[in-house]
């Protein structure tokens, strides 16, 4: 009894101190102490426990967690330097960042929790409890007009020059430029420079806005600075930069490359065998994304190849297969060694010695069953298994025009097979490989090397390292299987049925006519 | 009878100190030790200690890393012989350059030092950074100015300031910042010249130097007092000495580091 009086009347005590701290302190105190149990719960396996951003996640993450402590927000509507809105840091909680292992919690998360939580990580940094930091977010305006036109892409190319975009993002945006290999953000850690042709992967959105907002608030912490002194040292005008914008966002495809699981590889007349056949304009190009190695040691992390693009194309006896995927450098290259060192060091390795920094190539691997599967069970995607082992063509950037067919038999054995491995054709183009495979459609030893046929769904899956990212062995991007389907050739009789099953309707349908009009004559005879 | 004197001289001169607002810099402490109290009027900031010294090195100076400028062909016109980083400048017998000397402790900590308006230069001239070191004073601008015909990008790494990254595309371009709270040092870098590396110390206090090529600095304008000096060196690290001025003589202090 008395116990129940003093917890009613604690808890009336507690009200109206509730009540009367209520106004004074409308968002800290309450807010944090709730904003604590989600961050706690939800986001300190990576931020970390005091916002550090070394939560037990985080050394598997390249780019690491943020680190609220130093108060450093890449994602801000305010100019360099300042501290990002409520606004902003709400808008990376909800939308997560594109490109990077932090989703977005809109659908997780409650309002008043994300608000709750946005509270809790602003007491991290003692920057936000400074009055004197106060955020003044830019006015940014709208795009002009006319973006997708040639003379703005034109314009938007002469300022993306000028203003030299092109030292880290490259020549043709693939995120090589020349300054790219020494890269890093504040905390030491490597960092790329972002590929513009995957607007779907920009850490802040891929929209015309977003790239304009982010080329004047530049990215605090990383190396890609504000551009908004230019405007005020009439460098160029807002518009230009506008078309700056508009110039980036015309790099990626208008929309996200979807997953579609069959590439279809039609029958032609020729093969081409050279990546920059004008041939291949006009193939169907379907896209795979990769993603790092996670399932064996060595783990790997920090996957650098994101995705494949692939066309396939066959001739009544060959096939051709063309792969092209993005690679920031043409390895092996010893520019990017402190970047590999820099990788290695960021990232908790499964290894008992940390490997040393090397100048390793880059590499493609295609797989396939070593026979076409009659059913749905197919080999395990990772390289196959002792048991049953898979077909596959590996290509490295240091034999460039040629790949090496053999049996995987899981992911650390590979047996070379004598004869038979397919021709290669590679080509390195600003930020890009493109390897051409071409192999019979037959094969002399049906045993472990597949027979291609038509009109039937073959297994197909892709790996790719990055030499220059310290990919090699098992530190490598891979793929699920997908499909591939040599269309056969269509049979004359599909194109002779119609023709003359139409000639058959119309002799009967005059053959009636003509019946008819021979009555109708002869009646008016009557 | 005698406190209630100093009291009331000490209340006086608080208020003369606080209705001129922040003295410029120099402005010996209102509250200082009262033997100094009758003899400083305020406004007097030319006066006071001076520390002099020499800064040196043992052993021998690692040589500094080559730059490789090809991407940059008119930086690497601008150098009769091939440019190297700045890591370890140093003079005729073992002179050490680039060292930034401050008063680490001892300015009492309720004075205040009014920034001056002239703004520190920092110049980008054949993708390096001039001067390599700067001192600066917490609300002084910093005025960052490109020479060359290219793209640099200015980033500050700070810890205790807000960092900032603009780019300056072209030759003339300037961009004026300031920083808001001590910090030795802000780390100056450019992420298109990963060469390019400058150290700002930025202080509360007008009480700091940089050592010239021949070694030398000096800090003026001293309250009496007892100081911690320290000299900070981007390779060799910090040393400290401790200092008292008593009015307005001059000592020397020297300070030898390392090589390393």
């Amino acid at each position: 009894m008395t116990r129940a009086v003093w917890r009613f009347g604690g808890l009336a005590v507690g009200g109206v101190v509730l009540l009367i701290a209520q106004p004074l302190n409308r968002l800290s105190a309450q807010d944090t102490t709730a904003g604590k149990v989600v961050y706690t719960k939800w986001c300190a396996g990576c931020h970390g426990d005091n916002g550090g951003g070394d939560g037990a996640g985080a050394r598997h993450m390249i780019p690491p967690p943020r680190d609220f402590t130093v108060g450093l927000y890449q994602i801000r509507s305010t100019p360099s330097g300042q501290l990002p809105t409520d606004a902003d840091v709400l808008r990376s909680i909800d939308e997560g960042l594109p490109g990077t292992a932090m989703p977005g919690w809109k659908s997780r998360l409650s309002d008043r929790q994300r608000r709750d939580v946005l509270a809790y990580i602003k007491t991290f940094s003692t920057f936000f409890a400074d009055t004197t930091q106060r955020p003044q977010p830019i006015t940014f305006g709208s795009a002009p007009s006319g973006g997708t036109g040639a003379e703005a892409l034109k314009v938007g190319r002469q300022f993306y020059d000028s203003i030299g975009c092109r030292k880290c993002h490259g020549d043709q945006g693939r995120g090589d430029g020349p300054s790219a290999p020494t890269l890093k953000d504040d905390a030491g850690h490597p960092i790329f420079a972002a590929n513009l042709h995957e607007n779907w992967r920009f850490n802040g959105g891929g929209t015309v806005e977003d790239i304009y907002h982010r080329l004047r608030t530049g990215l605090d912490g990383t190396p890609m600075p504000s551009f908004s002194d230019l405007i005020e040292n009439k460098f160029l005008t807002d518009e230009q930069l506008w078309r700056v914008a508009q110039y980036v966002r015309s790099l990626s495809p208008k929309d996200p490359p979807v997953v579609r699981d069959v590439v279809h590889a039609p029958l032609t007349k020729t093969l081409p065998h050279a990546p920059a056949d004008s041939a291949w304009t006009s193939v169907d190009v379907y896209w795979f994304p990769l993603v790092g190695q996670i399932v064996r040691k060595e783990r790997w992390f920090a996957a650098a190849v994101t995705g494949v693009w692939v066309q396939a194309v066959h001739t009544a006896d060959s096939i051709a297969l063309r792969v092209a995927w993005d690679d920031r450098s043409q390895s092996p290259d010893t520019a990017w060694l402190t970047h590999v060192g820099r990788v290695f060091a960021a990232l908790a390795s499964d290894d008992s010695t940390r490997e040393q920094p090397a100048p390793w190539p880059d590499q493609l691997t295609v797989q396939f069953p070593v026979a076409i599967p009659s059913g749905m069970e197919r080999p395990y995607f990772l390289m196959g298994s002792g048991s049953a082992p898979v077909y596959q063509w590996r290509w490295t950037s240091t034999a460039r025009t040629a790949a090496v067919a053999g049996l995987a038999r899981g992911i650390d054995r590979f047996d070379p097979l004598s004869g038979g491995g397919p021709a290669a054709q590679a080509m390195y183009d600003h930020g890009q490989w493109r390897v051409v495979f071409t192999r019979a459609l037959a094969s002399t030893d049906t045993a472990s090397q597949l027979p291609f046929r038509t009109g039937r769904a073959i297994p197909v899956a892709f790996f790719a390292s990055d030499g220059s990212n310290g990919e090699h062995g098992t530190r490598m991007a891979v793929s699920t299987w997908y499909f591939l389907a040599l269309d056969e050739p269509v049979p004359a009789r599909v194109f002779i049925s119609p023709v003359l099953a139409m000639m058959l309707t119309l002799g009967l349908g005059m053959l009636v006519v003509w019946r008819a009009q021979q009555k109708t004559s002869s009646r008016r005879q009557q | 009878m005698k406190v209630r004197i100093f009291s009331v001289v000490g209340g006086m001169l608080l208020l003369t100190a606080c209705s001129k607002g922040n003295q410029s810099s120099g402005a010996p402490a209102a509250a200082a030790p009262p033997a100094a109290a009758p003899a400083a009027p305020a406004a007097n900031s030319a006066a006071g200690g001076t520390i002099t010294g020499k800064i040196k090195f043992t052993g021998t100076a690692p040589r500094n890393k080559a730059i490789d400028m090809s991407e940059e062909a008119t930086c690497k016109a601008k150098y009769k012989t091939p440019p190297t980083e700045e890591t370890v400048v140093s003079g005729p017998a073992n002179a050490l350059a680039n060292v930034f000397v401050y008063v680490k402790a001892g300015v009492p900590a309720g004075q205040k030092f009014t920034a001056p308006t002239t703004a520190v230069v920092l110049d980008q001239n054949g993708c390096r950074y001039h001067p390599h070191v700067l001192g600066i004073m917490v609300g002084q601008p910093l005025e960052i100015l490109n020479t060359d015909p290219l793209l640099h990008n200015i980033k500050a790494v700070a810890k205790s300031n807000r960092p900032f990254n603009v780019s300056q595309p072209s030759a003339g371009m300037k961009t004026t910042r300031t920083f808001t709270a001590p910090e030795v040092m802000v780390n100056l870098e450019c992420n298109v010249h990963s060469w390019m590396h400058a150290y700002a110390g930025v202080r509360p206090d007008p009480f700091f130097a940089v050592s010239k090529d021949d070694g030398s600095f000096t800090i003026s304008g001293l309250p009496p007092g007892t100081y911690t000096i320290e000299a900070w060196h981007e390779k060799f690290g910090t040393q400290t000495a401790t200092v008292t001025i008593a009015g307005t003589e001059s000592k020397t202090q020297n300070f030898t580091f390392a090589a390393r």
